[in-house]
């Protein structure tokens, strides 16, 4: 039975990183219809905070939950720096957003390499997550299952308020019908901005996850916006639920796949088996119904 | 935008419009639709004449491989200039060509019956069968214009036909090249994995280090970037030129005026597809490597680059821009080797950000600012003066 259970739980680990990922873009994606390519990069900040807070605190266990708020704040308020200064000229050119993101992610990326050198740096996992949890006879790493919690958590939060609070009424607003909204009273250039900080945030925590996992490297954004955005793409654009099962279903499906053939393999098939998914259902999972031809 | 603001009436355009349209004098129309032509005519002699006049062998052999990056940018500036379609994935066919020509020029290396030698190194001496057909000079040739042209056309076919566009497209073909490269990387023993092929002798027979050879290899890839911009030039003024622009602009209008413009997108695609092929084919052999740093996400985005900077709509804009970026890159990465991602990342912030046609845009973006300048200054003073005018015209007519 391990054979089924550690692909599982690792994949679900890596689709709970993916997910963190990938709610950020979803959400820009779909309210505005920006293509953020730094977001890999937002993860990469993330992971050095962690690294830093690390430095300062020195105490893993403290330091990791010190390095959360961190993390977001940070990679949040970059997420509005970007947002602010590049972003919100090119509203209406997705596609350029797209490259202009691009360039961003490569001056971030050999900024980190500049400020922390091009070999990663380990970040020392609390005592804590270094046990496993044994239920039903099968071994839990806690590092993993902490990394879905902290998605799964990430999720209810954000959920939450989008649902409840009155920031998250005006965000729904927006992504439904941004010129009605306007005409009720909704700042969107300043709903626009707050959920660029979120979702900027949101992968900031990824990054965390990822640093205990695996430690920092300048990177290491790369490896994950790509599945990132694939995850989108087949949970349907700006559908959370979608995203949900989509990040789960990839995480899960290369990890099944690594373990039959090698890594790289499993990546490529994953890549087939996405564009024979949108072959079949061009716009993802789930889709807003809407009348509109485009 | 808001409506009210998108559908305000501008006082300067009113009175634009209503100026006498002046018909364009003979000369000027044949400069239209010749111009350029006559400017294809102009890099001709620059590339095919002066530079092999003038330039060192070490130059000319750079100046080839720029050219055949030139090659792959004037396929990403049909499918994105003028179709619409951001391909961030071209390495991947550039890949394809470099591969197919470097598999034959490796087994020209290793002599009639023999192993490439990367196959003895890393593995146990045995070429995998899909190698042999390579061994023909006519097959490989064949290769390198069939085997991008079947794969793009499956690829777009799955995708096109099912509306995917814009950024899902984007994505999907970078995605392409992320798998394509890992899949170079894990097949070490059939592809020479992370190293790539290199180590070559001959190119169909001819010595690669013989001075005059070298050359020709740079004749021939200037001479193609030449070729395809002709084609492209009557491409882009023909009836399909046309279409695919309209598609570009209004799809769905496109589409029901009874034209499918999955179709018209895909034989864009094809085509860049093919002469991104036809670019890696011609680099091999001036650069005497292929790996797949040179075909991964990286690489792609680094074609668009020279795109979106000469002007990805332009004809001309595409081969001087990738050009450019080519020269940029080894001029300041040699001298600093990280600031050449910093340029390289501000490049895109720029260009995007302020040019977003190109260079090849700044003329008119520059006549433009100029008549804005000239009509935000005096607004105030215009409206007024010409409400006047009109209130005497109205008073004239009412007398």
């Amino acid at each position: 039975m391990d054979v089924l259970t550690t692909p599982l739980l690792t994949g679900t680990a890596t689709g709970a990183i993916l997910l963190l990922a990938a709610l950020g873009l979803t959400l820009t994606f779909g309210q505005m219809g920006v293509i953020n390519m730094a977001n890999g990069e937002f993860l990469m900040v993330g992971a050095y905070c962690a690294y830093l807070t690390q430095q300062v605190i020195g105490s893993p266990g403290a330091s990791t939950l010190v390095a959360l708020p961190v993390a977001f704040a940070f990679a949040g308020l970059l997420g509005l720096l970007l947002e602010v200064s590049v972003i919100q000229w090119m509203y209406k050119r997705p596609l350029d957003t797209l490259l202009a993101t691009v360039g961003v992610s490569l001056v971030l990326q050999q900024l980190a390499q500049d400020i922390f050198g091009a070999q990663g740096d380990p970040v020392t996992a609390p005592s804590w997550l270094g046990g496993h949890l044994s239920v039903a006879g099968y071994e839990w790493p806690h590092r993993q299952l902490f990394t879905i919690v902290l998605a799964l958590g990430s999720l209810g939060a954000l959920s939450a308020a989008l649902k409840y609070s009155s920031f998250g009424r005006q965000i729904r607003a927006t992504v439904q019908n941004r010129e009605l909204a306007e005409t009720l009273g909704v700042s969107t250039r300043k709903v626009d901005r707050i959920t660029f900080f979120v979702g900027s945030g949101l992968a900031g925590v990824g990054g965390v996850a990822i640093a205990l996992i695996s430690g920092t490297n300048p990177s290491l954004g790369t490896s994950y916006i790509i599945p990132a955005f694939l995850v989108v793409v087949v949970g349907g654009v700006g559908q959370m639920k979608g995203t949900v099962i989509a990040a789960w279903a990839v995480g899960v499906t290369t990890a099944f796949l690594t373990d039959w053939i090698s890594g790289s393999m499993a990546q490529v098939v994953t890549f087939a088996l996405v564009v024979t998914f949108l072959t079949l259902r061009p716009q993802g999972l789930f889709t807003v119904r809407t009348r509109s031809l485009a | 935008m808001t409506i009210a603001e998108a559908h305000a009436p501008n006082v300067e355009d009113v009175l634009d419009a209503s100026a006498p349209q002046r018909r364009p004098s003979t000369g000027a129309r044949l400069f239209h639709a010749y111009g350029q032509l006559i400017a294809i005519g102009v890099l001709a002699v620059v590339l095919l004449v002066w530079a092999p006049s003038s330039l060192s062998a070490f130059r000319l052999g750079t100046l080839g491989k720029y050219c055949a990056f030139a090659l792959a940018a004037m396929g990403i500036g049909l499918a994105w200039g003028r179709g619409g379609m951001l391909v961030m994935g071209q390495g991947v066919f550039f890949g394809l060509g470099g591969y197919a020509m470097a598999m034959h020029m490796k087994l020209e290396a290793a002599g009639p019956g023999q192993v490439p030698d990367f196959m003895v190194l890393y593995g146990d001496g045995t070429m995998p069968r899909w190698w042999e057909p390579f061994r023909s000079a006519p097959f490989t040739l064949f290769a390198i214009v069939a085997l991008p042209a079947l794969v793009s056309f499956i690829l777009g076919y799955a995708i096109l036909k099912r509306r995917v566009k814009g950024a899902y497209f984007a994505i999907l073909t970078q995605a392409l090249a992320v798998a394509f490269s890992t899949l170079l990387i894990a097949t070490i023993k059939q592809t020479g994995g992370f190293n790539g092929l290199n180590t070559f002798t001959t190119v169909f027979g001819h010595n690669l280090y013989d001075p005059e050879v070298k050359k020709n290899l740079y004749r021939v890839a200037a001479g193609l970037v030449i070729v395809l911009l002709v084609i492209l030039w009557q491409l882009y003024r023909s009836r399909y030129g046309e279409l695919l622009l309209a598609t570009r602009d209004a799809e769905e209008r496109i589409r029901f005026l009874g034209f499918d413009p999955a179709s018209i997108k895909l034989v864009a695609f094809v085509f860049a597809a093919v002469s991104a092929s036809v670019g890696g084919a011609i680099f091999v052999p001036l650069a005497g490597i292929i790996s797949p740093s040179d075909v991964d996400a990286s690489a792609s985005i680094l074609l668009i680059a020279g795109v979106a900077l000469g002007g990805r709509s332009s004809l001309l804009g595409t081969v001087i821009g990738a050009i450019a970026v080519g020269y940029g890159r080894s001029a300041l990465s040699e001298r600093f080797p990280t600031q050449w991602t910093y340029f390289q990342g501000a490049l895109f912030i720029v260009v995007i950000l302020l040019l977003p046609s190109g260079v090849a845009s700044t003329g008119s973006m520059f006549g433009s600012l100029v008549s804005r300048v000239r009509t935000l200054l005096p607004r105030r003073t215009v409206r007024v003066a010409s409400s006047i005018e009109l209130d005497h015209a109205s008073s004239e007519v009412l007398a």
